[in-house]
């Protein structure tokens, strides 16, 4: 099962690897982990992406609480939040492909940042699935590089996490 | 005044007397504020045998232990002390001098990451980054380590922070500030009231107590609960002092080396009250055969030891003594009538006549172990401190002393340390002197500490060490006798000093017996001196730990050996 935690956590030295460290030990492999202050300086908020069984995943999760520096966790409901990734692409583009790929980028409101004679640096936000979908279609053209931010995410509505 | 002088002011105002360190390099500013100080240092002749004291000293006393490092083989060589408290859950802050900030990370001389080789093996850490810290962080691992889940908190200052000026604030550095820090300790309402309707209803009901319970000071309320409500008790081997085990409700240890009717009553009852502990394998044995048909309520102040290894019916989050508080009037409501389970209750009894823990030492034949075990309680009347090693030793130690009162059976239950008991001994006398305090060992691993002896005679600390001496590793002898064809790979271990003279070049005293009718006017010679003192019990080479319960077998699968 995937799984999405958004992690609060004193915005202190050391808190990163106590948490990767806890995820190592039990061997959970996480997909994508990004990090940033949040509305509070003092505070940070991790977006964990982690594929795992539930009962592991509970335990892990009672392992971070016991964690001092870790403040709340939240295992977000993909159905009640928003998620993105923003995406760095560089694609291979000749003069016959370049127009064919503008198309693509233009569908899924991409954006070309950089223009090269051989490349396009392409610029793409979203969740999973038009990420995923995206690049399958941009692949044939010949993607030489890649850059994920991985997966941020916040629950929908008012409340507060 | 600088940082390492507020260090020790903090110290003192977390309630510090005495600490266990060795000194070096980078940690040089902290010992030059010691020197006149009032905190005594208790100068050990190795770094783990300063955390095993202090460990010791936590664990008699109730308090924080303190142990006091430089940076690199100073640090690292208090990483199993460290690791033996987090796994035994034991309060305690570790001071380690780090090299100069500018120098981190450098290779610098004795430089090692101890914040990060420590990492999981302790409650909390702090590579201190600003002088002006220092006290806070002092008051914060304290608090850390005490509350809650007790455990190890390490505190690593590069020495140019420790001679850094400081204004020092008292009152200002006491005022914590840990947002992610909220210990339960207030057990739900409602899960209190289930708890103890199941325990009124319950027919064939057993308590299972850990050293949880001892921690939190709660071994009057697990009485009162046992006697009112007429339930028997077992213990995991860090419970072992929990419940007075010579109280006819005791069933005594459970688990590997458990008591046989221990077992049969976890196997066959119809509930557990389990508290302040962690259904550890040493103690479940093949979890698909664990009391099979037990509800089981499970109270602990870690919600992560929840359901970790068994599924729990009944969860508790909170502290033990005021959970069993609850708990009692909670029970008290429902009047359960003594007798509601009076076949039960002879069931056990009968369990417990067929079969007893009995020491079958015949005059003329060589010395068991478990004789001289019996006759320590017996010459100590039950009431010493009783440290232990790892291996046959603390199996018979728990087998056969009868701990009456919390605090007193000082054992590495978690991560199993060979050379833990005699440090720790140091540390328990320091804690408790008005005590007998001794250590029951075994000859492999009295020699991976006993340099201590050199702290023991320093300070005047009478501490006995009482080895079963059977020139083997001998737990590990015994599994090679009976799963490894007998096999004796690496573990004869007949060249050993003679344990007298190390005594006497130590300046201790050294004792031996070697006939069962030796042993009790040797403990009685020793024990009336005030001096530390050895005491090497030649026994039977060949003896073994019963009953057993093999590695993943069904805790009501026991090998008896010959005689039981
Ligand atoms: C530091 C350490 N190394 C190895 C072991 C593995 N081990 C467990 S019991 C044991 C034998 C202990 O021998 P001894 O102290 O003579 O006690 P006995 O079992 O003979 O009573 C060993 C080697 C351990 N527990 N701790």
């Amino acid at each position: 099962m995937k799984h999405t935690l958004s992690v609060l956590v004193e915005n202190k030295p050391g808190v990163l690897t106590r948490i990767a460290a806890l995820f190592a030990r039990r061997g959970f492999n996480i997909d994508s982990l990004a990090v940033g202050e949040t509305e509070d300086p003092s505070l940070s908020r991790m977006t964990i992406a982690v594929d795992a069984q539930d009962s592991p995943l509970e335990q892990v999760t009672k392992q971070l609480h016991k964690l001092i520096n870790v403040i709340k966790i939240t295992d977000l409901d993909p159905a009640t939040s928003v998620e993105r990734e923003l995406v760095l692409m560089k694609v291979k583009a000749g003069s016959e492909t370049r127009a064919e790929i503008m198309q693509i980028v233009e569908v899924f409101r991409g954006k070309i940042v950089d223009v090269s004679p051989g490349a396009f640096v392409v610029e793409v936000t979203g969740n999973r699935e038009k990420i995923d979908a995206m690049l399958k279609l941009v692949r044939p053209f010949g993607l030489l590089e890649l850059v994920r931010t991985g997966r941020i995410a916040m629950g929908r509505g008012s409340a507060k996490l | 005044m600088n940082a390492a002088r507020a260090l020790l002011e903090a110290l003192k105002r977390e309630g510090v007397d005495t600490v266990f360190g060795f000194p070096g390099g980078t940690i040089i500013p902290i010992y030059d504020a010691l020197y006149d100080f009032d905190i005594d240092n208790i100068l050990v002749r190795h770094e783990q045998g300063a955390a095993h004291a202090a460990d010791g000293y936590a664990r008699a006393s109730g308090k924080v232990g303190v142990c006091i490092a430089t940076s690199g083989p100073g640090a690292t060589n208090l990483v199993t002390g460290i690791a033996n408290a987090y796994l035994d859950s034991v309060p305690m802050v570790a001071i380690t001098g780090q090299v100069r900030s500018g120098l981190i990370g450098t290779d610098a001389f004795q430089e090692a990451d101890i914040s990060g080789i420590t990492l999981p093996i302790v409650k909390h850490s702090y590579l201190v980054q600003r002088a002006e810290d220092l006290p806070a962080i002092i008051h914060e691992a304290f608090y850390i380590a005490s509350t809650g889940r007790p455990g190890p908190v390490l505190v690593d200052i590069p020495s140019d922070l420790q001679l850094a000026e400081i204004d020092y604030d008292a009152d200002r550095a006491q005022k914590l500030d840990l947002p992610g820090y909220k210990p339960t300790v207030k057990g739900h309402p409602k899960q209190i009231r289930t708890a103890a309707l199941a325990l009124a209803e319950a027919e064939r009901p057993v308590i299972f107590a850990g050293g949880g319970v001892i921690t939190a000071n709660a071994s009057e309320e697990l009485r009162e609960l046992a006697l009112y409500a007429h339930i028997p008790v077992t213990t995991s081997l860090t419970g072992i002092g929990s419940f007075p085990e010579d109280h006819d409700l005791s069933l005594g240890m459970l688990g590997m080396h458990g008591t046989q009717y221990a077992n049969y009553a976890i196997t066959n009852c119809d509930l557990i009250f389990g508290i302040g502990v962690r259904f550890d394998d040493r103690v479940t044995g093949r979890l698909e055969t664990f009391a099979p048909g037990a509800t089981i309520v499970h109270v602990d102040i870690d919600p992560a030891e929840i359901s970790k290894n068994v599924a729990v019916d009944i969860p508790i989050v909170g502290d033990a003594k005021r959970v069993l508080a609850g708990l009692l009037t909670e029970i008290k409501k429902h009047s359960p009538s003594p007798d509601r389970h009076l076949p039960w209750m002879e069931q056990v009894a009968a369990w417990k006549r067929a079969h007893p823990m009995t020491v079958r030492q015949d005059e003329s034949e060589e010395l068991l172990p478990e004789y001289v075990v019996q006759k320590i309680w017996e010459v100590t009347k039950g009431e010493a401190i009783i440290c232990t090693e790892v291996g046959q030793n603390q199996m018979w130690a728990a087998q056969y002393y009868l701990v009456k009162h919390p605090r007193r059976f000082i054992t590495s239950g978690g991560l199993g340390t060979m050379g833990f008991g005699f440090p720790a001994a140091i540390g328990a006398k320091l804690a408790r002197p008005d005590l007998t305090v001794i250590d029951i060992a075994g000859d492999g691993s009295f020699q991976m500490t006993l340099q201590e002896m050199a702290t023991a005679v320093n300070y005047g600390l009478n501490v006995k060490v009482c080895i079963l001496n059977n020139q083997y590793l001998g737990m590990v002898r015994q599994w090679q006798e009976l799963f490894w064809d007998k096999r004796y790979s690496a573990t004869c271990m007949v060249c050993q000093p003679d344990f007298v003279k190390l005594a006497e070049a130590y300046g201790a005293e050294g004792y031996r017996a070697t006939r069962p009718d030796e042993v009790e006017e040797v403990l009685r010679v020793a024990l009336s001196s005030d001096a530390p003192a050895i005491i090497d019990f030649r026994v039977k080479r060949e003896a073994n730990v019963y009953p057993m319960v093999p590695a993943g077998g069904s805790i009501d699968q026991m090998l008896v050996g010959e005689d039981l």
